[in-house]
C-alpha cells in the first residue's frame, strides 16, 4: 500500500482487512443504529414531556404511537449492531461485565434501561388501546395490570423515560468522541449534537404519523426550533475542530475541502437542515402549506449526519 | 531465569516495551514472518508490518525503515474503551493483551487505537500483538528480536535501565508517533 503527500512517500507492509488502506470497521450498521437509537431517544423525550407537561390532548398521536414505535425501533438498532459484531456468540459478554470507563460498557446497560422503561411504556399503551384490547392477545390477564396504572405511576414513568432518552440520545454521541485516535470525533458537541438531531427526527416522525392537522401545527413549533438548534451545533461542532489543535484541524480538513465536504453541506446541511428550515418557517408565517416534505428531509437529514460523520471519522486517522 | 526476574515477574513492576532502530532496519520482513509463524497469525493479517518512508525531492532523499506492531500504549485506549474487559492490561509484564473468551468483536478497539494495530481474526475476535508474553515470562527475547538479523528490535523491561532496550533509548536520541493522541506510547525509534 503506498500513501502519497508533496514529497513524502510512504510504503507498509501491513494489508489488514476493513483496516487498510483506511479503517472501516464499522461500515453501514453502526451509523444505522446510531440514528436508530437517537430517534428512540427523540421519541423517549417527546413522550415525557407531553405526559409531564399535560398536554395529551394537544398531542394525542405522540400519546399513542410514539412508545409503539420506540421498542421495535431499538429492537431493530441492537439487531444491527448485532449483526455488525465478529464475535457474535459472544454477544452475551456485554452483560456480564460493567466496564466504567468504557462508554459502550455504559450504552449496553443503557440500552437494557431503556428496554425496561420503553418497554413499560409500550405495554401500558397498548394496554389502553381499546382497538387492541379485544383482539385475542390483549384479553390476556396480564394487561389489566398495566391498565390499572394510576396517573401518578404514569408521570413517574415518564420521568424515567425522559431521563433514559436524554441519556441513550447523548450516549449515541459520546460513544464516537471518546475515541482519542479518531480526531473527527473529539468534540464535546458530539453528544448534544446527537441528542438534539434524535430529538427533531422523531419529532419529524410524528408529524408523518399524525393526520390532526391541528396536532401538526403544534409539532412544527417544536421542529422547527429543534432543527435550528441542529444547524447550530453542527456549525458549533465544525467551528470546534478547525479551531483545535493541529490534528483537530487536519481532521476538519476532511469536510472544509477534502473528500466529505459536498456530501456533508450538500445532504446533511442543505438538504437535511436547511432546507426543512425554510419550508417550516414558511408553513408558521402561512406562506406555504405545511406539506411533508420538510420531515422527510429531517429524518433524511440525521441518518446523513451519522453515516458520514462514522464513514469520515474513520478515514481519517493519524496515518502510518 | 534469575531469581530476581522471577520476583520482579510476579510483582508486577516490568513495564515491557520495544525500541526499533530506524538505521538498523533494512526492512526485510524476516520480524513479520516470524512473528506469522510463532503466533500462527492468520494469511492475510498483519501483527507485525514494515514501514518506509521516503521524503524529500530527488536527489535530496532521506528515507526510514522501521518494523511496527502494537505500541503496548501507558495510558491504552483499546483497554479503556472495551466494553467487555476482553482488552486489558497484563498484571505480569504490563503489556496490553486480549482475551479471546471475553471478546465480541464489536471494534471499539480497532477504532480506538491509533496505531490501527489491530485487526479481526479469522475467528471472529480482535488480535493484536501480545509481544510474545509467552516467551517474554520464560525470560527468552520475542520472535521478532530473536530473528532480526541487524539487531534492530530490542524488546525489554523499560522500568530497568540495564535492558538493552532501556541502554538503547539512553544512548540514542529517539522518537516516538502519534503522542497526540495521549496513550503514552511504549514502542520508541531510534532516529
Amino acid at each position: 500500500m503506498i500513501m502519497q503527500s508533496p514529497f513524502v512517500e510512504t510504503t507498509t507492509t501491513r494489508v489488514n482487512g476493513h483496516v487498510d488502506p483506511v479503517l472501516n470497521v464499522w461500515p453501514w450498521e453502526v451509523p444505522a443504529d446510531l440514528f436508530l437509537a437517537g430517534l428512540v431517544a427523540g421519541l423517549l423525550v417527546i413522550f415525557s414531556a407531553v405526559v409531564l407537561l399535560r398536554k395529551e390532548e394537544k398531542f394525542p398521536t405522540v400519546v399513542k404511537w410514539a412508545p409503539l414505535y420506540a421498542i421495535p425501533l431499538l429492537s431493530l438498532g441492537l439487531f444491527l449492531l448485532f449483526l455488525d459484531l465478529s464475535y457474535k456468540l459472544h454477544a452475551f459478554r456485554f452483560y456480564t461485565t460493567f466496564q466504567v470507563s468504557s462508554p459502550m460498557s455504559w450504552g449496553s446497560w443503557l440500552y437494557l434501561s431503556v428496554f425496561a422503561v420503553g418497554g413499560l411504556q409500550f405495554a401500558y399503551t397498548l394496554a389502553e388501546n381499546h382497538a387492541w384490547r379485544s383482539t385475542r392477545l390483549g384479553k390476556l390477564f396480564f394487561w389489566k395490570w398495566f391498565e390499572g396504572f394510576e396517573v401518578s405511576t404514569r408521570r413517574k414513568l415518564a420521568w424515567g423515560s425522559l431521563v433514559a432518552g436524554i441519556g441513550l440520545g447523548t450516549y449515541t454521541g459520546v460513544l464516537l468522541s471518546t475515541m482519542p485516535s479518531r480526531p473527527l470525533w473529539n468534540s464535546g458537541l458530539m453528544g448534544p449534537l446527537f441528542l438534539i438531531s434524535g430529538i427533531a427526527a422523531a419529532c419529524a416522525l410524528m408529524m408523518l404519523t399524525s393526520r390532526q392537522s391541528q396536532e401538526r401545527q403544534s409539532l412544527l413549533r417544536i421542529l422547527l426550533p429543534a432543527v435550528l438548534l441542529n444547524l447550530i451545533f453542527v456549525l458549533m461542532w465544525v467551528v470546534d475542530m478547525s479551531h483545535g489543535n493541529a490534528t483537530n484541524l487536519e481532521a476538519s480538513q476532511m469536510l472544509l475541502g477534502g473528500s466529505y465536504t459536498a456530501a456533508f453541506w450538500a445532504l446533511v446541511v442543505v438538504v437535511g437542515l436547511l432546507v426543512p428550515t425554510v419550508l417550516q418557517v414558511q408553513a408558521v408565517r402561512g406562506r406555504w402549506n405545511l406539506s411533508l416534505v420538510a420531515p422527510v428531509l429531517v429524518l433524511f437529514g440525521g441518518l446523513a449526519l451519522r453515516v458520514l460523520l462514522v464513514q469520515a471519522g474513520q478515514a481519517f486517522g493519524y496515518g502510518v | 531465569m534469575s531469581n530476581a526476574f522471577i520476583s520482579s515477574l510476579k510483582q508486577g513492576t516490568r513495564q515491557f516495551g520495544m525500541v526499533v532502530d530506524t538505521v538498523a532496519c533494512v526492512g526485510c520482513s524476516a520480524c513479520v514472518l516470524a512473528c506469522r509463524n510463532e503466533n500462527e497469525v492468520p494469511e492475510g493479517c498483519s501483527r507485525r508490518w514494515v514501514n518506509q518512508v521516503v521524503e524529500g525531492r530527488f536527489p535530496d532523499l532521506k528515507m526510514e525503515i522501521w518494523s511496527e506492531s502494537c505500541h503496548q500504549c501507558a495510558n491504552a485506549p483499546c483497554v479503556s474503551n472495551c466494553p467487555t474487559g476482553a482488552s486489558h492490561v497484563d498484571e505480569v509484564t504490563g503489556t496490553v493483551q486480549v482475551d479471546p473468551a471475553k471478546c465480541t468483536g464489536c471494534k471499539a478497539c480497532m477504532t480506538s487505537c491509533p496505531y490501527n494495530a489491530r485487526y479481526v481474526h479469522t475467528d471472529g475476535y480482535i488480535d493484536k500483538c501480545t509481544l510474545c508474553r509467552h516467551r517474554l515470562i520464560d525470560g527468552l527475547p520475542t520472535a521478532c528480536e530473536s530473528i532480526c538479523p541487524t539487531s534492530a528490535i530490542a524488546v525489554g523491561d523499560l522500568n530497568d535501565p540495564s535492558s538493552r532496550a532501556s541502554r538503547m533509548l539512553q544512548l540514542r536520541n529517539s522518537k516516538q508517533l502519534h503522542t497526540a493522541a495521549g496513550t503514552r506510547p511504549k514502542f520508541s525509534l531510534l532516529v
